[in-house]
């Protein structure tokens, strides 16, 4: 056997590290409505290519095209423009609350308003979301009070969680928003059960399940896939490729697959990729994806191509391992500004209304947050008892804790 | 006792829709241990089925049908396989309830052999229950004759909450007593192999004394129950045997009331010493029996090393190693 010399390790890196220029040469982006459109019906196998594509409808002049295009009214559209405006000014101020010392930690979705805005309006009342942390545009989008989520972050008297859990780990069940864990990865096998539950109950309710490109990494990952594939479960599988999991680059958990949608494929799973700063694209997919669960056809995985503009969370610094401008070369561009552009484009909207509507916006979000400080902050005003940290351990009380519960004094 | 656990899902299944049943090789082969015999051909592929070789998948996919609103109980097939679902019992089934203020529940049973004796080396004879008696929001059972497996059992899947349950596979046969060289009496030829026909529950939570004593309090569950009246036997010490039957929540009324009686306790199971549920067991003796101790609390576990495969019956803690326990706790 010829030598072959010695063997080197590979440790994959970014195209461009802090004070490089932003380079997004090397991802490919499909023309607007350019990819087709199969029916649900179509054989998982004959839709192998669309794992490596890029579904869009908002081409650059702003206009809906293609097979995917058509599907929602001016109205619904203006909601939805409303919707990403809200998540965005509700982002601004609790992360501006944060570093006021209001609360301990924040998460935004500066970026990636899109996806889970326009997602949770393919979905029927009843489905459940098993989300991760930055898919609050499920709850804003489905009308869930914006005190209510402002409460659970301050972790004050009326924190519907009772203080116990970490700001914006939100739960709803009235909703369809599965308690967010924290842990990673762990909520998308508990999607597949309980979209099994449904299958095995001969209900007609499907699951959505959530998880970022970082945490496809992980084994429940690869466990929710097999068990979603081998039981056909009525599940729809969202990656949500933003390009960072904290200051690790998507490279890093996709390896040499290509995409992560392509990780469907040896599942047998019909697999899509998406523009994810797209609403009506993102809309459109995920609607013929709960179109395929709920007709007994079996999961889809899909990837929503996006940018994670803002830090991983309050606790980091984006600007230690990404050039600053980066997301200005963000080759998608930016949701909110597409739409916008898409409604104007349509005469149904204009830069002075679109302007107006920032201000009406803020104002709501300014009066819900005055309405929830009333109710205290972490460190000021009402807060959650010290008697109810032992509560709801279990259904009912063990005796180690009502002797604990009596030592503590509370 | 594995008639005694079948017939637990039988009834619960019989009684309630919502309960299903599924674990690897659980459904049309009726489980490794034979458990599940039958249950598939009775209720159904919908209600007892066979899963992939993945057990966070099996505990992760139960926690997401119990947010649904149907009463899982999955089977991991040996104890020592349930470490790559440990994230999803420990981080998700416990704290569920919690973490959403009861917006979502989490109501299943995590059932698996646990124990040595059958020659099963390092990978089919642990016994984890500490790693469970430490997480909050679980409650653990392990049964030690075929009446409390059906009546625990039962209980645990009418459970509100998450239940693991540790099934003596030493014991599925007969009361082992740790004399392995002798063959064991079948569960049939002994009282507590008569199990009751239909519904009935052992609740959780109560420990039961086994043998009534003057001299020494001695907690166990599980096999160790047997090893603990064959050790009483052959000292002729007349020793107070406490099956604890639930390790979470303890039943520390019995324990304390027992001691202070007794004045002398000695702790034994077949699970690693260091950190082991009985270091729990100590410490609450101590802290509430410590005026009425007239000897230390003693420990008699498996030592600090993996399960041995040749050397089975120099780790697993017999007759022998208790006996000598129970005389010294007796001197001291």
């Amino acid at each position: 056997m010829a030598d072959a010399g010695m063997l080197r390790f590979h440790v994959p890196e970014p195209e461009v590290r802090p004070g490089g220029t932003p380079d997004f040469s090397n991802v490919t982006i499909a023309k607007a409505g350019s990819v087709p459109r199969p029916e649900v019906e179509v054989d998982p196998r004959d839709i192998r290519d669309m794992a490596f594509s890029i579904i869009r409808v908002l081409n650059r002049a702003g206009e809906a095209v293609g097979p995917w295009a058509g599907l929602l009214s001016d109205d619904e559209l203006l909601e939805g423009l409303r919707h990403m405006m809200t998540l965005r000014s509700f982002d601004a101020r609790m992360q501006m609350a944060q570093r006021q010392g209001k609360t301990s930690f924040y998460m935004q979705h500066l970026g990636e308003e899109a996806v889970s805005c326009a997602f949770r309006k393919a979905l029927a009342p009843g489905d459940m979301n098993f989300p991760t942390y930055r898919q609050a545009g499920l709850l804003i989008a489905d009308g869930y009070p914006m005190v209510t989520m402002m409460n659970q972050i301050y972790s004050n008297e009326s924190d519907p969680l009772k203080g116990r859990q970490l700001p914006i780990m939100y739960s709803s069940k009235e909703h369809g928003f599965f308690s967010i864990s924290g842990n990673l990865a762990t909520q998308y096998i508990q999607a597949v059960g309980w979209a099994m539950a449904s299958a095995i109950s001969n209900d007609s309710k499907i699951a959505a399940a959530w998880i970022g490109d970082g945490s496809t990494a992980e084994s429940d990952f690869h466990s929710a896939l097999v068990f979603a594939s081998t039981y056909k479960a009525p599940v729809v599988l969202n990656v949500v490729n933003n390009q960072w999991a904290i200051s690790t680059f998507q490279g890093i958990a996709r390896g040499g697959s290509g995409t992560f949608a392509a990780r469907g494929l040896g599942f047998g799973i019909p697999s899509l990729r998406v523009d994810g700063n797209d609403y009506l694209a993102v809309h459109a997919v995920a609607k013929w994806a709960a179109e395929r669960a709920r007709k007994n056809l079996g999961p889809t995985l899909v990837e929503y191509v996006t940018y994670r503009v803002g830090a991983h969370s309050s606790s980091d610094d984006p600007s230690a391992y990404r050039p600053k401008a980066e997301s200005d070369a963000w080759p998608l561009g930016d949701p909110i500004v597409r739409l916008k552009n898409h409604l104007i484009q349509r005469g149904v909207w204009s830069h002075e209304r679109h302007t107006q509507a920032e201000a009406e916006i803020l104002e709501t979000v300014i009066a819900a947050q005055r309405e929830a400080e009333r109710h205290g902050t972490l460190h000021a005003g009402g807060k959650p008892s010290a008697r109810d940290m032992f509560e709801g351990v279990y259904a009912e009380m063990p005796p180690h804790l009502r002797r604990q519960r009596q030592q503590a004094g509370v | 006792m594995i008639e005694a656990i079948r017939d637990a899902m039988d009834v619960s299944m019989a009684r309630d829709e919502r309960v299903i049943v599924f674990g690897e090789d659980v459904g049309f082969f009726g489980g490794v241990f034979r458990c599940t015999q039958g249950l598939q051909a009775k209720y159904g592929k919908s209600r007892c089925f066979d899963t992939p070789i993945s057990e966070s998948g099996i505990v992760g996919s139960a926690i997401g049908m119990a947010a649904y609103g149907l009463k899982p109980c999955v089977e991991v097939q040996f104890a020592d396989y349930v470490y790559p679902a440990y994230d999803q019992i420990v981080s998700e089934a416990a704290r569920l309830r919690y973490r959403s203020n009861g917006d979502f529940t989490c109501p299943i049973v995590v059932r698996m052999p646990t124990g040595g004796g059958i020659f099963g080396g390092q990978t089919h004879s642990q016994s984890p229950e500490a790693l469970f008696t430490h997480v909050s929001g679980l409650k653990v059972v392990v049964p030690s004759n075929p009446h409390d497996a059906k009546g625990l059992l039962i209980a645990a899947i009418e459970d509100p909450d998450p239940v693991i349950f540790l099934e003596p596979k030493r014991l599925y046969n007969g009361p082992f007593d740790g004399h392995h060289e002798r063959p064991v009496t079948p569960w049939s030829k002994h009282e507590l192999g008569e199990v009751a026909d239909g519904h009935y529950t052992v609740p959780l939570g109560k420990a039961v004394i086994r043998r009534p004593g003057a001299a020494v309090t001695v907690l166990a569950y599980g096999t160790m129950v047997y090893v603990a009246q064959a050790a009483a036997e052959e000292t002729g010490i007349d020793a107070e045997i406490i099956d604890l039957r639930t390790l979470l929540p303890l039943d520390l009324e019995t324990i304390v009331a027992s001691v202070n009686k007794t004045g002398r306790c000695v702790v034994v199971h077949e699970a690693t010493l260091t950190s082991g549920f009985g270091a729990e067991l100590s410490a609450l003796v101590q802290e509430h029996c410590f005026y009425h101790l007239e000897a230390p609390v003693a420990r008699v576990a498996g030592w600090d090393t993996p399960y041995p495969h040749a050397q089975e019956w120099d780790y697993f803690p017999g007759p022998a190693r208790l006996g000598r326990a129970l005389l010294e706790t007796m001197e001291a």
